[in-house]
């Protein structure tokens, strides 16, 4: 025996401690649920730490009601299989109770209004602590992101005033009204998501490998033909065999060429890739350079 | 694929940038996208070469005043290992920064500029990283291309670190000599220094064994979680969840919990891909015991005879990471060890610690923020701990401000308070 972990392994064990130590400590914790892959491995990650007992907390999905449908199916059969209960935060609902504005125009995207939603939904249900998929390998501002990270009663993240992290040692203090937005897959790349996800034969939703669709091509994106976009008169659609690396609000994920059919083939296409998941395939990170600073300090996932 | 966690330090000029980039991009980590993005921002402000600080200093607030206000932690991986590295900037709350980075580190990365050699700061790089038990220090000697390759040179600084480094606690000591911007001994061997035997420095962070830097012999279990389903397939399944924090548990061992002092064997450990032989550090994992005993959340499952210490009175070295109030003798906060929360009382300060030139000033009255200092602490609940020397898990702890709720101190203990 020679006491050796592997980094997937190594990673695994930090995922799971951080869990149970939010179980442990918060008294409403909550796991948004999308049915992206990095959602569909925290999930997984949760499970396990609590086996054989089902999950100590619900799961909550932000839908923008612009969803794939494969997506939602994979969530319902999901939610089924593990017997979890499920929040549905609806941003439809926001906008017909007036508290979000839906965009207008071609490039109008629901992205930006989930976090009313968001917001609105960790209020009403009391939740104190909210796990999220995000990683530091996806995004700048997400790189200087705690674990543990605090919001105050406003939802607000300020990234010049976080809490120093040490050790395993997590400071989940805060008052009534706050709480902590929780990223267990802080330390994962995206290639050590799909690694993981080969490993332990996770399923994902089907549109993460590769099928033909109907798409157009938009800012040099692939963006599938659905009711919820606008196109304009210059765009064409064609079909293509393309894969989703992320999935999200089907206005604004874009797809990308692929013929990987097979857990094996991404991958080996994600060894390979020369550009990051965000930049590929997310209309709304493309804003600013600030994008995702911007909206994270509003409250956003 | 193993996983190495390393923490780098190093101020604006000394070239840490240029090699942590040079190693994410010759390890094909940066994307074309990024790139791109970077080399746009460099352009726009003016700047003469693409500055791949920007792949990091994402915040606002950071490009405008082109520093970097925290840690920043960046990823990539060879066929041969996943690396973490924790990026420390080298300026404002430098200390509590190092500090942070350095406590999961498996190794420390300190840069030298062969022109000017050791500096006030390549010592207070080391002193910290031997203060949070580093298991590895490397010493890179970097711009060898501005001294011409001299071996001189870096024979020079190396003797001289050494001499300082018997004063700290350093227990494997690497020098490596580089040039960060021309490529020499990063990636590959250089050829413009046919005197250094070595290996490059990405050759060494492959290979550095890390293994053996976890303690396999103090079996300590810190409980976390009580596992009770509460369903008919599992009707009396009772099974205590936690990271293991030391030594190697086996099923048929002989164990000990915590304060209540009942001893049981283990039953089983379990995971949900089934039972496994052993667990080791830092395994997360569930353990069955053949007893029902009363256990919960902040006990401790070891071996009857090797146990930790237990005590409320200890000493321990802090370091104060807090703008707001300072810490002195009578504060109170609150305390986090292992899965143990309570609260201390300061009891004494000793002394505070120069960090530039470990002179301890005994006269001090309290520790500012990126101060450090040895303190003794009486604690409202039993403590098991060990000292951190031995174990970094279980010697560890945060201090927290009841009333901002801020983590404020960081502390490595030294061990029971001595009775005078």
């Amino acid at each position: 025996m020679d006491y050796e972990l592997s980094h997937l392994r190594m990673l695994e064990a930090e995922s799971i401690h951080i869990i149970r130590e939010v179980a442990a400590e918060f008294e409403r914790p909550v796991l948004l649920f999308s049915g992206g892959k990095d959602s569909v491995v925290m999930l997984h990650l949760a499970a396990k730490a609590f086996w054989p007992a089902r999950l100590p907390f619900p799961v909550m999905h932000v839908d923008t009601g612009h969803n794939f449908v494969e997506v939602i199916e994979f969530r319902d059969r999901t939610v089924e299989r593990l017997g979890l209960r499920l929040v549905v935060a609806s941003v439809q609902e926001s906008i017909d109770a007036g508290r979000a504005v839906e965009e207008t125009g071609p490039r109008a995207s629901r992205n930006r209004l989930q976090t009313v939603t968001l917001l609105d939904a960790i209020e009403a249900n009391r939740f104190d602590a909210v796990f999220g998929g995000a990683r530091r390998d996806e995004e700048k501002a997400r790189a200087k992101e705690r674990v543990y990270s605090f919001r105050d009663e406003f939802g607000q993240w300020d990234p010049k005033n976080q809490r120093p992290e040490l050790w395993s040692l997590y400071n989940g203090k805060h008052r009534k009204g706050e709480h902590i937005r929780v990223f267990p897959l802080s330390n994962w790349t995206e290639l050590d998501i799909w690694q993981y996800i080969a490993e332990e034969d996770i399923e994902l939703p089907p549109i993460y490998y590769a099928h033909h669709r109907e798409v157009f091509r938009r800012d040099g994106m692939l963006l599938a033909v659905t009711p919820f976009v606008t196109m304009m008169d210059t765009e064409e659609t064609f079909e293509a065999l393309v894969r989703f690396r992320t999935v999200g609000d089907a206005t604004c994920t874009g797809a990308v060429e692929s013929a990987a059919t097979t857990i094996d083939d991404v991958i080996v296409e994600t060894a390979a890739t020369r550009i990051t998941e965000r930049g590929a395939t997310r209309a709304d990170d493309r804003i600013s350079e600030a994008g995702m600073e911007d909206r994270k300090k509003e409250g956003y996932f | 694929m193993e996983l190495l966690r390393f923490a780098t330090a190093g101020s604006v000029d000394d070239g840490k940038s240029t090699l942590i980039g040079r190693l994410l991009y010759d390890s094909k980590s940066i994307f074309e996208d990024q790139l791109e993005s970077i080399e746009q921002t460099s352009r726009d402000r003016g700047d003469e070469y693409t500055n791949l600080a920007l792949l990091t200093d994402g915040l606002r607030a950071e490009r405008e005043q082109g520093i970097t206000i925290d840690v920043a932690y960046r990823y990539f991986a060879t066929p041969k290992r996943k690396f973490i590295i924790a990026d420390t900037p080298g300026h404002i709350q430098y200390t509590r920064n190092m500090v942070t980075g350095c406590s999961t580190a498996d190794l420390a990365l300190v840069l030298v500029d062969a022109r000017n050699g050791i500096v006030e700061q390549s010592r207070r790089h080391a002193f910290l990283a031997s203060l949070l038990r580093v298991p590895h220090l490397v010493v890179c000697i970097n711009k060898m291309d501005l001294v011409d390759y001299d071996q001189e040179v870096f024979d020079e600084i190396k003797e001289e670190f050494r001499a300082f480094a018997t004063k700290l606690d350093v227990t494997d000591l690497t020098f490596i000599p580089i040039s960060a911007l021309k490529g020499d001994n990063v990636v590959h061997r250089s050829e413009n220094m046919p005197w250094y035997e070595g290996t490059s420095l990405l050759h060494h962070l492959e290979e550095v064994f890390i293994s053996s830097d976890r303690n396999l012999i103090d079996a300590r279990f810190p409980v976390q979680y009580v596992i009770r389903p509460m369903s008919d397939a599992h009707h009396d399944y009772r099974g205590y969840a936690g990271t293991v924090a030391g030594g190697v548990f086996k099923p048929g061992d002989e164990v000990i919990v915590l304060p209540s002092g009942f001893t049981s064997t283990i039953e089983a450990i379990e995971t949900p891909d089934g039972p496994v032989d052993e667990a080791f550090a830092p395994m997360a994992v569930t353990i069955r015991l053949a007893d029902e005993i009363d256990i919960s959340r902040g006990d401790m499952i070891c071996r009857p005879h090797n146990q930790p210490q237990i005590g409320q009175d200890l000493d321990a070295m802090i370091c104060w990471m807090s703008e707001q109030g300072s810490l002195t003798p009578r504060d109170k906060y609150l305390f986090k060890h292992t899965t143990r929360t309570g609260r201390v009382l300061v009891k004494d300060l000793h002394y505070r610690l120069d960090v530039n030139t470990l002179h301890r000033d005994h006269d001090a009255t309290g520790l500012a923020l990126n101060e450090i200092g040895r303190v003794s602490l009486r604690a409202t609940v039993p403590v098991f701990f060990d000292d951190y020397r031995r174990n970094r898990e279980t010697g560890s702890f945060i201090l927290v401000d009841e009333a901002t709720n801020n983590t404020v101190g960081a502390g490595m203990i030294l061990g029971p308070t001595q009775q005078v």
